[in-house]
């Protein structure tokens, strides 16, 4: 449902990206491992139009990502997004950090908005924080009601960037576990991750990048246990 | 005949009077000044480097000239020019503007003050630019940059006082009158210090009462 093709981007001079072709099918959960300016997030900001990309193409669903006439608030629809800073809306409840995005955007009423909401709390574990402010969560349930945000538009693919990255070592595993569920439930899922261990046992695919190429991709076991490329070899060396 | 006379009672309603007119002057000036300093402070935050330095300098020359000066300029200069202005209207136009370089300045930190990430989130979840500017940036930044805004609303609120250049009757034109009559300065000094601490204290009273509101 996701295809890429000879995607390059730039920030001025810096090629960031240089030439990445890439499908990821639904239902799919795919694993982006790779070292620190490698490109990875700025892959997941190419994909839902954050970014602009100078050549190449993305298409989700057939639909053009950058071509000027797509109407990118609605394609984001299908998009959630998590990010390494957890970004709460610090001035709502998490009741609304989750309810806003269906009421304004996608013009659910209040009653609906808000019982759909209090669901997705549900769904991630929140249900006894649903009028606590985010300066009154800890970052892994802050995480979660990212999470619970994001699914409340209902999208197709859920993309998250190094989501457990600046979590407290402890606070690690409640985001894991709810990323966890969601790929069982069947989540498109394309996962930049440090975390081996899930790469390894929840994707369907992981792939490595270096240097602004995906230079490998392929079954976790293969990936993993046999990687084809010295670059990967090399860095997996290093992270294990 | 005597050229000074005591205190009087009405002397106290001529002073809430001219309390009045400071404050209606100083609501107006506070008013326009921030609703076209929030326009202004956007343009800062959104124009590229050239804009906001051009925008930026033109709306430092109100911040950094006294006030004094420009009132007495701009009450002058617009009769030569074939428009005079009453002493009303050119302070309330002059504290406008003075009150609009200040505000924008503090809406583009407000603005700015609104990470880019949080910013990405909210687009991300299909968020148009303005909803993420209305339902995001509004209250977040309002949140982060109100204390700078009251404090900016207080000081033009004493600032009106200046305006009194102008033959402007308010509190302290009102004020230098009674004390020329009555030769009782500290009196009726203490008695308009007064006035000013009563028409400050309730704003500074109901921002703090809204940022404790806020700080849940
Ligand atoms: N907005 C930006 N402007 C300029 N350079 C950027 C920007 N965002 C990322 N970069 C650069 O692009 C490269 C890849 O960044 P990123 O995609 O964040 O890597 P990763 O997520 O793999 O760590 C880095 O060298 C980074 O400095
Ligand atoms: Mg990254």
């Amino acid at each position: 449902m996701i295809e890429i093709k000879n995607l390059h981007k730039q920030f001025g001079n810096l090629e960031v990206l240089k030439g990445i072709d890439l499908t990821v099918n639904r239902g799919e959960v795919l694993s982006i491992i790779g070292a620190s300016g490698s490109g990875k997030s700025t892959l997941l900001y190419c994909i839902n139009g954050l970014e602009s990309i100078q050549a190449g193409d993305i298409t989700i669903d057939d639909i053009r990502v950058h071509d000027p006439k797509t109407d990118l608030n609605k394609l984001r629809q299908k998009l959630g997004m998590v990010f390494q800073q957890w970004n709460s809306f610090p001035h709502l409840t998490a009741l609304e950090n989750v309810a806003l995005a269906p009421r304004i955007v996608k013009g659910k009423s209040k009653t609906e908005a808000t019982e759909k909401a209090i669901e997705q709390l549900r769904h991630v574990g929140l249900e006894s924080k649903i009028n606590s402010y985010p300066s009154a969560l800890s970052g892994g349930q802050q995480q979660r009601l990212a999470i619970a945000r994001a699914l409340a538009m209902e999208p197709e693919v859920m993309l998250f960037d190094e989501a457990t990255s600046a979590l407290d070592p402890e606070l690690v595993g409640e985001v894991l576990d709810t990323m966890r569920m969601l790929a069982s439930e069947g989540m498109t899922m394309i996962c930049v991750t440090h975390e081996m261990s899930f790469a390894r046992d929840v994707s369907d695919r992981v792939a490595y990048f270096h240097q602004g190429i995906m230079e490998e991709i392929g079954p976790p076991e293969q990936l993993f246990n046999n990687p084809q490329s010295a670059h990967t070899r090399n860095f997996l060396s290093k992270v294990r | 005949m005597e050229m000074f006379s005591a205190l009087r009672p009405q002397d106290l309603w001529f002073l809430a009077e001219a309390a009045g007119k400071t404050l209606w002057i100083s609501t107006l000036a506070i008013s326009s000044g921030t609703l076209l300093g929030i326009l202004f402070g956007w343009v800062l935050s959104v124009s590229g480097r050239l804009g906001s330095m051009t925008l930026g300098a033109v709306l430092d020359v109100f911040r950094s000239i006294p006030l004094i000066i420009q009132l007495v300029l701009f009450y002058n200069l617009f009769p030569i020019i074939g428009i005079p202005l009453d002493p009303f209207t050119a302070g309330t136009i002059v504290l406008s503007i003075y009150t609009l370089s200040l505000v924008s300045n503090v809406v583009r930190s407000g603005i700015e003050s609104v990470s880019q990430d949080l910013r990405r989130a909210s687009r991300s979840l299909g968020m148009s630019y303005w909803q993420d500017m209305r339902h995001i940036v509004w209250p977040v930044g309002l949140r982060a940059v109100f204390p700078a805004w009251v404090g900016v609303a207080l000081s033009v609120l004493k600032d009106s006082a200046l305006v009194s250049v102008l033959g402007y009757v308010e509190l302290l034109r009102a004020s230098q009158i009674l004390i020329t009559r009555t030769q009782e300065p500290l009196i009726i000094m203490a008695i308009v210090g007064l006035f000013y601490f009563f028409l400050s204290y309730p704003i500074a009273r109901a921002a703090s009462m809204v940022e404790k509101r806020w700080q849940q």
